[in-house]
């Protein structure tokens, strides 16, 4: 008989140790199931994995894959440690490109700054509002937060679909479902850097996307409001007799994940596509649910573990037009990634004992006398 | 005109009656799968793939299952086994099954299969309007038959007793002999085979091709109707043929040309459902079936 037995002391080592793991041996399986496939599992990983960064250029680009992913996921890690199971972020995500697009399009002409900025203000209203809404639903009818902001995912995308296709689409596009481009004041220029110049596609917005983390990480361990999240989600009786407030705490993660998804959104769209299509989104809210496990729900680890995922999805891109696999297959290391970090959370925790049947049958006897 | 239309939301329905109770019986022994979506499109590409191979799209029905209870297995070692958190491991099942799927329908994108004909039964099926129940194929039969069964094992027999005793309060259940974890291992494989056969009736009856993620979100709708149906077997059939007639409503809609653009109706079944859950949950009608250790993990004590 197997026993999960509660460890009395978490080592630094092991908590180190686990995701480092847990990305190796997602490596091997997924190679192992490639090669089931008929696959040939080498040129499988090398596709997926080292391909993508064969080009210094390509480290940029990897930098701009992690941006939402980053953005999103530490936005995710407020949710997951008050225990409140956001899985929205795709939905929450366009409608912040959403609020966005309709301040970039109401300003064809202009020139100024503030534009951006206002962009930024109305994309976090966006995904706030698309947050706000299983938050409040939840507090106020008990209905399941997870199956409310998946079906917003899907409102959301049927969304953007009629506005490119409808009220926004640019008349002398050809009948193509795209808005307007948007005024050079509403894009995200690409990034120089000292002494190498424009990497790939690095844009500003990667900078904004390690302030965020740096601030959510600040926040959640530095400050009494991440303390009440963290109690809230660990030890809910408790915070209510701290005074915390349960409902007010959901709202809160809620909004500030919806926020954060829509900024990366606004990020997205204004730094690589420069106007709204039906499709401005490759999954990133998802994926960003793995990001925040494998960052262990440390938003400073989330830019380590972005870059990590972006890899994989990079790898994805790359697979598409070499093995010609569709883009999804990326899924199958995603999947089992979290698989491994999971079972890794919960080997740290817990030490697994074998009991003999003799010894058994002793503590049993133990147990009578 | 009207049996048409009642076949078809029959038809669009039998999906989600499939792995809604599949689900539903995964539940009332405790434990949450999320991962209904992965393992239904695992049903889909595997069926499509038997069926194609062999021409018999009944080994489709049989592979499909299978696919779905494996990948369920998956799930039930990490959950059971190493007590992961229940949720994100069902997250996991779902994004690690649609890749899986994607990357075995690969090649067969494109292809087509002779689909499931349907069986019409003698006499019955030749009565006006209720005739067309009886006008469907053998998979819309055996879900059928597996809601009655499944309705009668949880409430009247034994076993049933068990796995809801379980489900209820594990500490009880472990206490007076009752193994916890084979009973959830057995109802969490049975979900799986039935999401399995969900995704198998997609391109057996509905639509004879594969296309990665032709689920589109069938699989958390069957999640929602569980529910809907407040852990009864037999509210999962009306729950599934409302939300098959939505999604049906919407096609009626753009035919007759009612002017409202189609995204909005395509919006439909899932505003639906949030609708659903919102009154389903308000009234606290939830608490009665609704397992009181569902999305515990279960730690065997010495």
């Amino acid at each position: 008989m197997i026993i999960l037995q509660p460890r009395k002391h978490v080592s630094l080592r092991l908590t180190i140790a686990v995701p480092i793991l847990s990305v190796l041996v997602t490596l091997v399986l997924g190679g192992v199931i490639f090669a089931l496939l008929g696959y040939n599992p080498v040129q499988a990983l090398y596709e997926f994995f080292i391909a993508p960064l064969a080009r210094p250029d390509q480290i940029g680009n990897l930098f701009v894959k992690a941006c939402p992913l980053i953005i999103i996921g530490t936005g995710l890690i407020f949710c997951y440690r008050a225990n409140v199971w956001n899985i929205g972020a795709e939905g929450q995500l366009i409608l912040g490109a959403m609020g966005a697009g309709w301040v970039a399009l109401s300003f064809p002409e202009t020139e100024s700054r503030f534009l951006i900025l206002a962009m930024a203000v109305m994309a976090m209203a966006g995904g706030a509002l698309w947050g706000l809404i299983p938050a409040i639903l939840k507090i106020r009818f008990k209905t399941n937060e997870i199956l409310v902001s998946l079906m917003l995912t899907y409102i959301a995308a049927l969304l953007i679909d009629w506005v490119v296709r409808g009220p926004w689409r640019d008349p002398m596009a050809f009948g193509f479902p795209l808005t307007r481009t948007y005024p050079d004041a509403g894009l995200i220029p690409r990034m120089p850097l000292p002494g190498i110049g424009y990497l790939g596609q690095l844009h500003w917005g990667v900078l904004v996307a390690f302030i965020v983390a740096v601030a959510g990480w600040f926040y959640l361990s530095r400050m009494l409001g991440g303390y009440k999240i963290k109690l809230m989600g660990d030890a809910p009786r408790a915070g209510k007799f701290a005074g915390f407030h349960q409902g007010r705490v959901t709202i809160m993660v809620m909004m500030i994940s919806g926020a954060l998804a829509g900024l990366a959104g606004m990020i997205e769209v204004s730094a690589n596509i420069g106007m709204l299509q039906p499709h401005i989104s490759f999954g990133y809210g998802f994926t960003a649910i793995i990001v925040a496990f494998l960052a262990r729900l440390n938003p400073m680890a989330a830019i380590a573990a972005g870059l990590v995922v972006a890899l994989a999805e990079l790898g994805g891109d790359a697979a598409q037009i070499s093995m010609n696999i569709p883009k999804v297959v990326t899924g199958i290391f995603k999947g089992i990634l979290l698989f491994m970090l999971l079972a890794g959370e919960t080997l740290t925790r817990y030490q697994i004992i074998w009991i003999g049947r003799s010894q058994k049958s002793a503590t049993t006897q133990k147990i009578e006398e | 005109m009207f049996d048409d239309l009642l076949l078809t939301v029959l038809l669009t329905s039998i999906p989600l009656i499939l792995a809604a109770t599949g689900e539903l019986v995964a539940e009332k022994s405790g434990v949450l799968n999320l991962g209904v979506e992965g393992m239904m499109l695992m049903g889909a590409v595997s069926a499509f793939g038997f069926a194609s191979m062999t021409g018999n799209p009944y080994i489709g029905i049989l592979g499909g299952g299978l696919a779905g209870m494996m990948v369920a297995m998956v799930f039930a070692v990490f959950v059971l086994g190493l007590a992961t958190n229940q949720v994100a491991t069902g997250l996991a099942l779902t994004i690690f099954g649609t890749g899986l799927s994607g990357l075995i329908g690969a090649p067969l994108v494109g292809q087509a299969i002779d689909g499931l004909s349907a069986l019409y039964l003698p006499i019955l099926s030749d009565l006006p309007i209720i005739g067309v129940l009886f006008q469907l194929d053998a998979l819309a039969y055996l879900a059928i038959i597996i809601v009655a069964v499944v309705s009668y094992v949880l409430n009247k027999t034994k076993a049933g007793l068990i796995l809801r005793a379980v489900g209820v309060n594990h500490d009880s259940a472990h206490a007076l002999g009752y193994r916890v974890l084979q009973v959830r291992f057995l109802a969490v494989c049975f979900g799986g085979f039935m999401a399995g056969l969900g995704g198998a009736y997609l391109p057996l009856v509905l639509t004879p091709h594969w296309a990665e993620g032709m689920t589109s979100g069938r699989g958390w709708i069957a999640l929602a109707l569980v529910v809907f149906a407040s852990w009864r077997p037999g509210r999962v059939i009306i729950g599934a043929i409302l939300f098959g007639g939505v999604t049906i409503l919407q096609l009626v809609a753009q035919a007759r040309g009612w002017g409202v653009p189609s995204q909005f109706l395509s919006m439909m079944p899932y505003f639906a459902t949030i609708i659903v859950l919102v009154l389903i949950s308000s009234r606290g009608r939830i608490q009665f079936g609704s397992p009181a250790h569902l999305g515990k993990n279960f730690l065997a004590t010495r």
